[in-house]
């Protein structure tokens, strides 16, 4: 723990010590109010208990701060020991609709029983030292605040992130459908980092798979305008120049007449209409015959189980 | 059908970066099925304000759309400015000509959108911007456009 502090919060240290030494010895009561508070209260709807057991720790992280004296250090490392758990107290109450206004005010309304505590403390609760002392704490909990904003705007940024991730991925599979056939079914706007993660992950398909046949099925794609038009055009390029054969399925009719409206001339790519009319091409292209059982069974092919 | 008060009064989406053009396609597909446009007009209409939106984005250097249900007795339709404070069009014949880009795009985006909708205006100054105007109805009166 740092124990030095700076030429500016100098000053203010005996108060802020002050302040550590207090909710030191009253932790207990701070944590019984807190427990009581609006956003203890509301998170903590099981047991009171882990309101004042989450109560005490918030205490001792706030003493711990105000003991280095780094009252309005967002980084002071005694906030660390209860940054998560204040994140998930405002995350927790975000899930319910609040929005940050409402889980800011929440945090502001836990200053008002610590006050009350602090100057009880004094026998003259407006002397200059106890006003010094209510300011200690008062930039104590309006830091406070602040870490629980920044907890919860950062947790939202990472998530943000992590889904964009996530999206990429999830969007992108690429499916075997037969021998030498693989298939990628898009799904939502393919703009152009989307579509260069499509022809990647498709190029890559076609040789792990020793491809012939690659099949885009475009059904989940709201919006063909040109410039999809010209990403789809690339990746059949593309994929031409690896050996395997594009087929562009899943054009719906509104699709259809939107893109002959548009001029895109999609003469030289293959489509079709829907994904079962594109594997059928692909595997009759093979020599590959799709039969009920019984008519199979009378040819001789039926050995190949 | 003449409750015009019904639908919300003109709407400005900003038009700065990839996921605008996302929420701009959202926006006017929603204001559109709104308004009772079939899937088609639908489909054609949100096709020419993704392709205008880029435009805007990517030639005019971002700018903003405005959309405005319009109301014409029997029928609603949906109007769409894109205001740019670019460079300007310098040649609208030119621009308007399919296959002709200045980018590296197909060269279709401003020629195409105007096939998509019943009514197309440019108004474009160099050095002041471009500004462009697009209606569509949802019911589609036969065209009295004249074949060039």
């Amino acid at each position: 723990m740092q124990v030095s502090v700076s030429e500016e919060n100098a000053e203010r240290e005996p108060a802020a010590h002050q302040v550590s030494a207090f909710l030191e010895r009253r932790r207990e009561q701070i944590a019984q109010r807190w427990a009581d508070a609006a956003l203890f209260r509301t998170v903590f709807t099981v047991s009171r208990d882990e309101a004042v057991e989450a109560g005490r720790a918030v205490t001792a992280a706030l003493a711990a701060v105000a003991a280095t004296g780094r009252l309005d250090d967002l980084r002071a490392p005694g906030f660390e020991a209860v940054r998560d758990q204040l994140g998930r107290m405002a995350a927790s109450r975000a899930r319910t609709g609040m929005d940050l206004d409402g889980v800011a005010g929440e945090v502001a309304a836990l200053r008002e029983p610590v006050t009350e505590l602090l100057r009880a403390e004094f026998p003259e609760p407006y002397a200059p030292e106890a006003q010094e002392a209510v300011l200690a704490l008062t930039v104590l909990m309006g830091t406070l605040r602040l870490v629980v904003m920044e907890t919860t705007v950062s947790a939202g940024e990472e998530l943000i992130a992590r889904q964009r991730e996530q999206l990429h991925e999830v969007a992108t599979p690429v499916i075997k459908l037969w021998e030498s056939t693989v298939a990628v079914p898009l799904i939502g706007t393919l703009d152009s980092a989307r579509s260069q993660v499509v022809m990647e992950s498709l190029l890559d398909a076609i040789v792990a798979e020793r491809a012939r046949y690659a099949i885009l099925d475009i059904t989940g794609v709201p919006t063909v305008d040109s410039l999809v038009a010209q990403h789809l055009m690339k990746t059949v390029a593309a994929a031409r120049l690896m050996g395997a054969e594009c087929i562009v399925s899943g054009i719906r009719p509104a699709i259809a007449q939107t893109i002959v409206h548009l001029g895109i001339d999609l003469g030289t790519v293959l489509t079709r209409s829907s994904l079962a009319d594109a594997l059928a091409y692909a595997l009759s292209e093979q020599g590959v015959e799709i039969a009920p059982l019984r008519a199979a069974g009378a040819t001789a092919d039926a050995g190949t189980r | 059908m003449m409750q015009a008060s019904r639908h919300a009064g003109p709407a400005d989406l900003p038009i700065g970066s990839d996921a605008d053009l996302a929420w701009v396609r959202q926006q006017v597909r929603q204001a559109a099925a709104e308004l009772g446009f079939g899937l088609v007009q639908q489909t054609k209409l949100v096709t020419a304000a993704s392709e205008l939106a880029r435009n805007t984005l990517v030639h005019g250097g971002g700018g903003h759309v405005r959309i405005t249900p319009l109301d014409a007795g029997s029928t609603h339709g949906l109007r769409l400015d894109f205001v740019d404070t670019g460079p300007g069009i310098r040649d609208l014949d030119q621009a308007l000509t399919d296959g002709y880009t200045s980018g590296g795009g197909l060269g279709l985006g401003l020629s195409g959108a105007k096939r998509l909708v019943q009514e197309f205006e440019v108004d474009s100054r160099p050095g002041e911007g471009t500004t462009v105007t697009v209606t569509a109805w949802a019911t589609v009166v036969p065209p009295s456009r004249t074949v060039p």
